[in-house]
């Protein structure tokens, strides 16, 4: 491959190993924008036509945050799209975030009306993402803070679980401080979504905005259970949430798994997210994904986007199972991501670093998925994990159950919401309504139904 | 393919589409390409008196109203008539005409309410070779402001004595062009009648405000922050001109008396529409404006292609065949029962048909579980909303009840053709013969 600009290139995409640079600076830059480009304003009013107004429309039942996307719509078209925001805004603070990552296929495009009759839903994410554009370039914030009620309330996480329950906590008059263990805040908007869904750093734009309600006082680089305790936080606060996600990540259980190029997708969509340059990175020339939702489709696109000769995503069951939409599922097949079913890894071989995956095919029966006899080996230099993520360590006291916080072990005035919690699909959208819908119950928790 | 050919008072024309009197029609260029593109006939834009020309404003000379995707719906002007020199659109319509023999070719005249002038404007167009003249009594703006156009229009004694002005001084056929900018369209085409007039031509377009500049506080189109009345026209202003085309066509004072259907006409379709109404030829403008002279071809095969299918020869098969259907309500069946019927395999789900009717209407839609629709047979009146808001065709429709079956909602059997002038509750009944 000629680099289409002059600039040297040290690596191509069939250069052996692992190595950075294997695509010149243009391309990489092309690879890592906006996926799908906005509209222009005469696009979003014909895009807002279509948008046939139901009763009690669908698509709003299907939204978690329930968002009146008819009235939005019908506002773009009536050449008020910073009104539009308010009312998406109104329910979802991080309507600008969910435009751009929200599997709307399984949400409200898939139960819009239009998809059943024709197959062809009103775009209802790029007409958010047109609003809430149009709203944010306003460069003000919308939402003041009611009178203070002199409460005080930690938000631990600062992801859109805890960012959407501080900024509800904000307009209700309370006082929040969010503590986060990383560096900056945002939490999977800023970590663990591949970079060119949110190109421009706009979760870090978009959290800015968010912040400029006032009354949140963010602490970064604290961590809970090791800077202090839930204990500290009840005495110290009139109440507590809870946002620390899922910080753990399942182990593949298959020998090799310790081989050197063997790592979790999540930290490496994180390292691609936070890098300045993303062409420095080093991307193996065969990259083996193993997993099949959001995160390996987020790994593995980003892997061809760095330049990876040959990558591949293997999942365990069959299509209909993988939790990546079909959307997603399309657009790592067009940009040349091979996804193999039913196959699951049974070893990893190399001599240090990993060289092959062997895998078996998956037989599904009655007593759960069977490995075959039958497999294949992949070439891998580097091997991703995706596989699902846990919840990490948790505060004394707080219990598990299904895999997510138990909400009845929490002690008084302590909430939960995102990911950690139960109820949701691990979506950004449900951290949304699961934050705002604990900041209104800490507020009506606080002032005694008042 | 079928022949379309058209002889409208005499004035032969290879199809029943000619372009109205408008900017289209005001020069020898445009005239050529319109002939060449396949229009049937042009009435020349409108000339004035002899002597220095109208002028026209500088500024934008049309508001527009959009649908979806800028389709446009609606053009107003303020434009005036040519503002050209009389003997240059003289020189220009003979030239034409020498070339396009076989089709028509109107004059459109509008000179000051005297009979001199009249006279005068007749005699200077006579060797012109030009196969009728249109008066025009319809322009709404500018020109009434003079006492010409929907000045005398809008008078129907006026439009009796130019009409004959003109009769006397002219061997041309005479087409009167009617404003709608009254309140019965009948009374200006009688006097039109009256007067001599060949026929009558409908509608001219409709006083009208676009829209309203929300920053300038200006109506559209504004000149230099202020705006004027200005014709309304293109598919907005169809249904207004199909119901006048039709009250003339049926009144008893004029029917018979030819007309040429203006007014929205767009496709074939519409133009089937005029002449099922009585019109015997149709002008065309706003399409053309927006589309070019090319879409005259759309008309000509979809036209076409009708009468083929319906069997028809010739356009006078078609020319006033809807007229008889076309009543008075205290004529219109009362025992004609209808109830909404939703096909639930075509149904999306909506609920604009839900929405409609519990909100505006009778409350005869049924939400059921499921989002499943159903109609309330003992609620519905027929009123035809849920139809009219549901965006699948045919998803729901009005089907009869049959004769002697009992409507839900009254209780009553259905019977046999009973109208108002016979309704128990009309206190001007007519008693049935005993």
């Amino acid at each position: 491959m000629k680099p289409f600009n002059g600039e040297p290139m040290t690596n191509s995409p069939q250069t052996p190993g692992v190595v950075p640079h294997r695509l010149d600076a243009a391309r990489i830059a092309s690879h890592f924008s906006d996926a799908q480009l906005p509209f222009d304003p005469h696009e979003a009013r014909v895009a807002a036509d279509r948008c046939y107004f139901c009763h009690d429309a669908p698509c709003v039942a299907a939204c978690p945050t329930e968002i009146d996307i008819p009235l939005f719509i019908r506002q773009i078209l009536t050449g008020t799209p910073e009104v539009a925001a308010r009312t998406i805004w109104d329910q979802n603070i991080f309507g600008g975030a969910c435009a751009r990552v929200c599997p709307t296929e399984q949400l409200c495009e898939g139960a819009c009306v239009r998809e059943a009759a024709e197959g062809k839903p009103v775009e209802i994410g790029r007409l958010q993402r047109f609003a809430t554009d149009a709203g944010m370039a306003t460069n003000a914030h919308p939402y003041a803070r009611a009178p203070s009620t002199g409460r005080r309330v930690a938000v631990v996480g600062a992801g859109p679980a805890g960012l959407a329950c501080a900024h509800r906590l904000a307009m209700r008059g309370h006082e929040v401080v969010v503590f986060d263990r990383r560096a900056r805040p945002g939490g999977l908007n800023e970590y663990g979504i591949a970079a060119y869904k949110v190109a421009g750093d706009f979760a870090q734009a978009e959290v800015d905005w968010l912040l400029r309600i006032g009354g949140i006082e963010l602490r970064m680089g604290v961590e809970l259970g090791r800077d202090m305790t839930l204990s500290d936080l009840r005495r110290d606060f009139d109440a507590v949430f809870l946002g620390v996600g899922l910080q753990g990540v399942n182990a593949l259980r298959a020998p090799g798994e310790e081989r050197g190029e063997v790592r979790d997708a999540v930290e490496f969509i994180a390292v691609l997210r936070q890098a300045a340059d993303k062409g420095a990175i080093p991307i193996g020339r065969s990259v083996v994904v193993i997993g099949g939702g959001m995160t390996a489709i987020d790994a593995a696109v980003q892997s061809k986007a760095l330049g990876a000769e040959n990558v591949t995503i293997v999942y365990r069951r069959d299509q209909g199972q993988m939790s990546a939409s079909g959307y997603e599922q399309d657009h790592a097949k067009h940009v040349g991501v091979r996804i193999v079913h039913e196959a699951a890894p049974v070893e990893l071989r190399g001599n240090g670093a990993v060289k092959e995956v062997q895998f078996a095919y998956t037989e599904a029966t009655p007593e759960g998925l069977r490995l075959a006899e039958a497999g294949f080996r992949l070439e891998a230099d580097q091997v991703f994990k995706a596989i699902g993520q846990t919840l990490g360590e948790l505060p004394e006291g707080v219990g598990v159950a299904g895999g997510k916080i138990d909400p009845l072990s929490l002690p008084p005035g302590v909430f939960i919401g995102g990911d950690c919690a139960p109820g949701g699909e691990d979506l950004t959208v449900t951290a949304a309504a699961q934050g705002r819908d604990a900041a209104e119950a800490i507020h009506a928790a606080l002032m005694g139904g008042a | 393919m079928a022949n379309l050919a058209t002889n409208f008072l005499g004035i032969r024309s290879p199809n029943p589409f000619w372009l109205a009197s408008a900017p289209p029609t005001d020069k020898e260029y445009n005239v050529r390409r319109a002939f060449e593109a396949g229009w049937g006939g042009v009435v020349w834009k409108t000339l004035g008196s002899e002597g220095p020309p109208v002028v026209n404003v500088n500024g934008p000379r049309y508001g527009v109203i959009y649908g979806a995707d800028r389709r446009v719906m609606g053009i107003n002007n303020i434009e005036l008539i040519t503002d050209r020199p009389l003997e240059v659109n003289l020189r220009e319509i003979k030239s034409v005409k020498r070339d396009y023999p076989d089709r028509a070719l109107i004059i459109s005249l509008m000179v000051p309410c005297d009979e001199e002038s009249w006279k005068d404007i007749l005699h200077r167009i006579e060797d012109t070779g030009a196969d009728g003249v249109e008066l025009n009594f319809g322009c709404p703006h500018g020109m009434a402001e003079r006492g010409m156009g929907s000045a005398v229009g809008q008078v129907p004694e006026y439009i009796e004595m130019v009409t004959r002005w003109v009769k006397t001084h002219s061997r041309m056929p005479c087409i009167v062009k009617l404003t709608p900018n009254i309140s019965d369209i009948r009374k200006p085409a009688e006097a039109a009648k009256r007067g001599g007039a060949d026929a009558v031509s409908l509608i001219n377009t409709i006083n009208s405000i676009t829209s309203v500049d929300l920053d300038d506080f200006a109506p559209e189109p504004k000149i230099d922050g202020k705006g004027t009345h200005g014709g309304y026209c293109g598919p907005a202003v169809k249904p207004i001109a199909l119901n006048m085309v039709a009250e003339i066509a049926r009144s008893p004072e004029t029917r018979g008396l030819p007309i040429s259907g203006i007014g929205g006409v767009t496709t074939w379709r519409d133009a089937a529409e005029f002449m099922a109404l009585g019109a015997g030829n149709v002008q065309v403008c706003t399409a053309a404006m927006t589309y070019g002279f090319k879409i005259v071809q759309e008309m000509i095969s979809g036209l076409s292609d009708y009468m083929d299918r319906k069997g028809f020869t010739s356009v006078e098969e078609l020319v006033g065949r809807a007229v008889p259907n076309v009543t008075d309500w205290q004529f219109l069946n009362l025992n004609y029962v209808t109830k909404a019927r939703i096909d639930q395999d075509l149904c999306i789900k909506c609920g604009r048909c839900y929405a409609a009717c519990e909100d505006t209407s009778h409350q005869a839609v049924a939400m059921n579980p499921g989002r499943v629709f159903t109609v309330k047979d003992e609620d519905c009146v027929a009123c035809n909303l849920c139809v009219d808001v549901c965006p699948v065709q045919d998803c729901i429709t009005m089907v009869e009840l049959p004769r002697g079956s009992v409507d839900p909602r009254t209780g009553r059997v259905v019977g046999g053709y009973a109208n108002w002038t016979t309704h128990p509750n009309n206190p001007q009944a007519k008693l049935a013969a005993e």
